[in-house]
């Protein structure tokens, strides 16, 4: 008898963390992201070429992955929104942070995508994901339908779902959570990014400041107005100092806590998709028991089949969403931990910086 | 105490008071006038027109010189200044020299015991209309001086003048509202710390509202703008920012309004009790000094003065734009165009500045609002250690929203308001050189009319209007000489108000940014702590 050999699906053939989206590319109205990769065998590396399209296909058809079962359990890494060149003001308000900073932010935001997929124990076996990352021709056209997996819109009928009752404490726990976490994760960025915008106008009027300032430099012929002038000229630095300052302390916020609160803020809408999928499922099987129950002996053996089907199907999201939500929360307090230390740092280095500057500038003043 | 004594500014060539130390007017490189008719000015008679300057009731004996006046007159800048506690006319000396008896007037030293004192204090309102013909010059103005260093050198705008803000020191105080509804006010303490001569005490206070100010500014404006004192404007009306504190806001914009418009009357009275002339005013001694001021009507909005304001403001207007000056001195053209360009770049830097506050304010609400929403996010967060760094990161925040508030304060009152201030001084520097022209204009009208008569007068052989005619000729060829008089005082008055407005600025600006800068390196030093405090804490996450 001839054992059967479980061949493992092949891995990625990439680091997975080694991913970079290099270089972002305009091309009419759309974006072309340079994606490289390092082979595992040490041997290069691969440049590939992908439109937001590419990303979207990618994600589709990670959702559409066959021969896992219980996979609407998985909590699926977020793919940002799509950016545009020349975006209207909705999208780029819908972009928040990832529309600043001329699209840095949203190419860390696409890596931290690949990253996360490559990461995951289930997804990463994909091999759409290893097509995308190495080959060289755009991946397939062909749109998948858009499943359950792309909830956009919050209809009224899945609103009475969401609320409805778990049977198991923990999951209930985890949806009332993730609910609370869902809109103050929304509501914190939404915050920062109005903090963020009005330092950005800070920075601009100071320079505008500055070079007024500059202007008022008089002739030297006279010593009060050569006094003025360099008086005008020292002032026209500070704020030139300021202007700097709080141009990287808008940056600083930008890619540090910025991009960690954005994704927190889609990691959590992940979630809350998964937990509901899982409770539209749970909602089936309720269902499905009671018309088991209710059957006429016709039908009965029938549907107990159904019954028994989402039972099983059941079992095995929820256990995957075990793993997925105890792995979900490691991750997100390490990505938040991450980007608070990195945050203080940065600001804390530009902080020093611009004392010393002050220091400088004031000591200079005092000796004019 | 010494006895009362009165001194009257030191009058031309009379070298008993001022022994040996004549300085001869030629040496003195000055504008192109001569000064030729300086010295044969006559006498000493000081017949004030009773009409005028109802303030200075007083100067008559002319004759009583000084003969207490002894001791040694120095040329050293130091001995100048307002602080020596003798009454002595040296404090005179800069607006002697062309200082007019205006001057003279305003300044007349009279001891602080003496009884005259209140006499001359107790002045009803000034009008409120600028003087069209200034008072008949009296005593003649005195060019040869003392100081001999000082006025010697070439320029006059460098002249060391008697520096007053070092002496006194005001500040306005606890507003308090009194009354109620539509006629309450607000009441601010004046304090005044002194050591010099002109006061009665070291340290005094009062209790002044904003029109008394008003008054203040406008009496001392009628007096002394048109001849050429740079007048430091007082802080605008706003009939918004009271009817809310009236009405009885208690919020904080009306507070904001009445921190503001306190500082503001700080620098105003500090800015006025700085020049040296209109620190000895008596009007000003008695805004400072004395209990009970009389309500100064004269500033409402409605009142006859007020309308017949508008009416010369009008024809101000009109003749502003029908004047045209030779101007014989490309010194003031200079200075006019320096001014004009002034203007407009302080104009564009406060409107800057006003956008930066805008924005720093706005910053701060943000960031309270930031820390709220990471405040509740911490509350909602069920991992502990991540739960513990957010209500930290919030209070962090909510610490950064106070330094911005710290300087968006010090955005606004040592920049913006600074550049306000100027905007608003430099109006009042325009407004002497048109006092100028307008006297320019004055003296040449009458040259013109003194022409006419003088034709017409050889028309009239035998008619009894000849007499008439001749006198009305001596009278013009007076009024000539005097307005020519008058053109050349407030030319000097101007040259010297230019010189110190010039060095005030540069001071001025100097300190208030100076101050900002103070500010944001505190602030940015306590930024530094509240990183350096939340880097831990946001590491002790897992």
């Amino acid at each position: 008898m001839m054992e059967e050999v479980h061949e493992e699906a092949p891995g990625l053939s990439v680091h997975g963390h080694s991913v970079k989206v290099t270089e972002v590319l305009k091309e009419g109205d759309g974006l072309t992201f340079l994606i490289v990769s390092q082979k595992l065998s040490g041997t290069g590396e691969y440049h590939v070429y992908r439109t937001y399209e590419d990303f979207e296909w990618l994600q589709q058809h990670l959702f559409t992955q066959e021969g896992v079962p219980g996979i609407q359990g998985v909590i699926f890494p977020p793919l940002p929104a799509k950016a545009q060149v020349n975006a209207s003001a909705k999208v780029v308000k819908q972009l928040g942070f990832l529309a600043l900073e001329e699209l840095q932010p949203y190419c860390a935001a696409l890596e931290t995508f690949l990253h996360q997929v490559a990461a995951h124990s289930i997804l990463s076996k994909n091999k759409d994901l290893e097509s995308f990352l190495t080959s060289c021709e755009p991946p397939g056209q062909q749109r998948v339908r858009k499943t359950i997996f792309n909830r956009l819109s919050q209809a009224v009928e899945e609103m009475r779902k969401e609320s409805h009752k778990d049977v198991d404490e923990f999951f209930q726990t985890k949806r009332d959570v993730n609910l609370a976490l869902t809109s103050g994760t929304k509501n914190a960025v939404e915050k920062f990014l109005d903090v963020v915008l009005t330092e950005q106008k800070i920075a601009v009027a100071c320079g505008h400041f500055a070079a007024s300032m500059h202007l008022c430099v008089e002739s030297e012929d006279d010593p009060d107005k050569a006094a003025f002038s360099k008086i005008c000229v020292k002032l026209s630095d500070v704020f030139e100092s300021m202007k700097k300052n709080m141009t990287n302390v808008a940056k600083n916020d930008i890619n540090t806590l910025g991009l960690g609160l954005d994704l927190e803020s889609r990691y959590q809408e992940a979630e809350k998709e998964m937990l509901f999928r899982r409770t539209c499922k749970l909602l089936e099987l309720e269902t499905a028991r009671k018309n088991a129950e209710k059957a006429k002996p016709v039908k009965k053996a029938t549907l107990e089949e159904v019954k028994k089907a989402a039972e099983t199907e059941f079992d095995h999201i929820c256990d995957v969403a075990k793993q997925e939500i105890e792995h979900f929360q490691g991750d997100r307090v390490q990505i938040l931990q991450k980007a608070l230390v990195d945050w203080c740092e940065k600001q804390l280095h530009t902080a020093r910086e611009s004392a010393d500057q002050y220091n400088q500038h004031l000591q200079a003043f005092r000796e004019l | 105490m010494t006895a009362p004594r009165r001194h009257v500014t030191p009058r031309p060539a009379s070298p008993a008071w001022l022994p040996g130390k004549l300085v001869d007017v030629s040496s003195l490189a000055w504008p192109p006038r001569k000064h030729a008719d300086m010295a044969d000015t006559p006498s000493l008679s000081l017949s004030l027109p009773a009409d005028q300057h109802s303030d200075f009731q007083e100067l008559e004996d002319a004759e009583d010189l000084f003969p207490e006046l002894a001791g040694p007159r120095e040329a050293d800048p130091a001995r100048l200044d307002i602080s020596t506690k003798s009454n002595g006319p040296k404090q005179d000396f800069f607006f002697d020299d062309d200082a007019d008896d205006l001057f003279a007037e305003a300044t007349e030293e009279v001891s602080l015991d003496s009884p005259e004192r209140e006499v001359l204090l107790s002045d009803g309102p000034s009008p409120a209309i600028t003087p069209i013909t200034p008072p008949c010059s009296v005593i003649t103005p005195l060019i040869g001086h003392a100081h001999d260093d000082m006025f010697t050198h070439s320029s006059f705008d460098e002249q060391v003048e008697v520096e007053g803000g070092g002496e006194v020191h005001i500040s306005v105080s606890d507003p308090e509202k009194v009354g109620d509804g539509m006629n309450a006010y607000m009441a601010y303490k004046v304090t005044t710390k002194t050591s010099s001569s002109l006061f009665r005490l070291g340290e005094f206070s009062v209790r002044r509202r904003f029109s008394d100010f008003l008054g203040l500014h406008s009496k001392l404006a009628s007096k002394y703008l048109h001849v050429g004192c740079i007048v430091p404007p007082a802080p605008e009306k706003s009939i918004v920012g009271m009817t809310k504190v009236k009405v009885g806001k208690e919020d904080q914009s009306s507070n904001d309004f009445v921190e503001k418009r306190r500082l503001a009357l700080e620098r105003y009275l500090m800015r006025t009790a700085q020049h040296p002339v209109l620190l000895k005013d008596p009007d000003l001694l008695q805004f400072l000094e004395s209990c009970e001021l009389p309500r100064a009507v004269s500033t409402q909005a409605l009142s006859g003065a007020g309308l017949l304001r508008m009416v010369n403001k009008a024809a101000d207007a009109v003749n502003k734009m029908t004047i045209k000056m030779n101007e014989s001195d490309a010194w003031f053209e200079e200075k006019q165009q320096h001014f004009e360009n002034l203007d407009v770049q302080l104009r564009k830097l406060h409107a800057s500045v006003e956008s930066l506050v805008c924005h720093r304010k706005e910053l701060s609400l943000n960031t309270a609002q930031f820390a709220k929403s990471t405040a509740m996010l911490g509350n909602s967060e069920d991992h502990t250690a991540l739960s513990r760094a957010l209500s930290q990161l919030a209070e962090v925040e909510e610490k950064m929203e106070q330094q911005h508030h710290q300087q968006a304060h010090a955005d606004f009152y040592f920049l913006s308001e600074l550049l306000g201030d100027y905007v608003r001084l430099l109006a009042a520097v325009k407004g002497v050189f048109e006092q100028r022209v307008k006297t320019w204009q004055r003296w040449q009208d009458n040259q013109v009319l003194l022409q006419k008569k003088r034709e017409a007068q050889v028309k009239l052989h035998f008619s009894n209007k000849v007499q008439q005619a001749k006198d009305d000729i001596k009278e013009l060829e007076v009024k000539v000489q005097q307005g020519e008089r008058d053109f050349e005082k407030i030319s000097g008055s101007i040259r010297r108000e230019v010189g110190r407005f010039e060095r005030e600025r540069v001071n001025d600006f100097k300190k208030f940014f100076i101050k900002y800068l103070e500010v944001l390196v505190s602030t940015q030093q306590q930024v530094i702590k509240y990183w350096e405090a939340f880097l831990p804490e946001a590491k002790a996450i897992s």
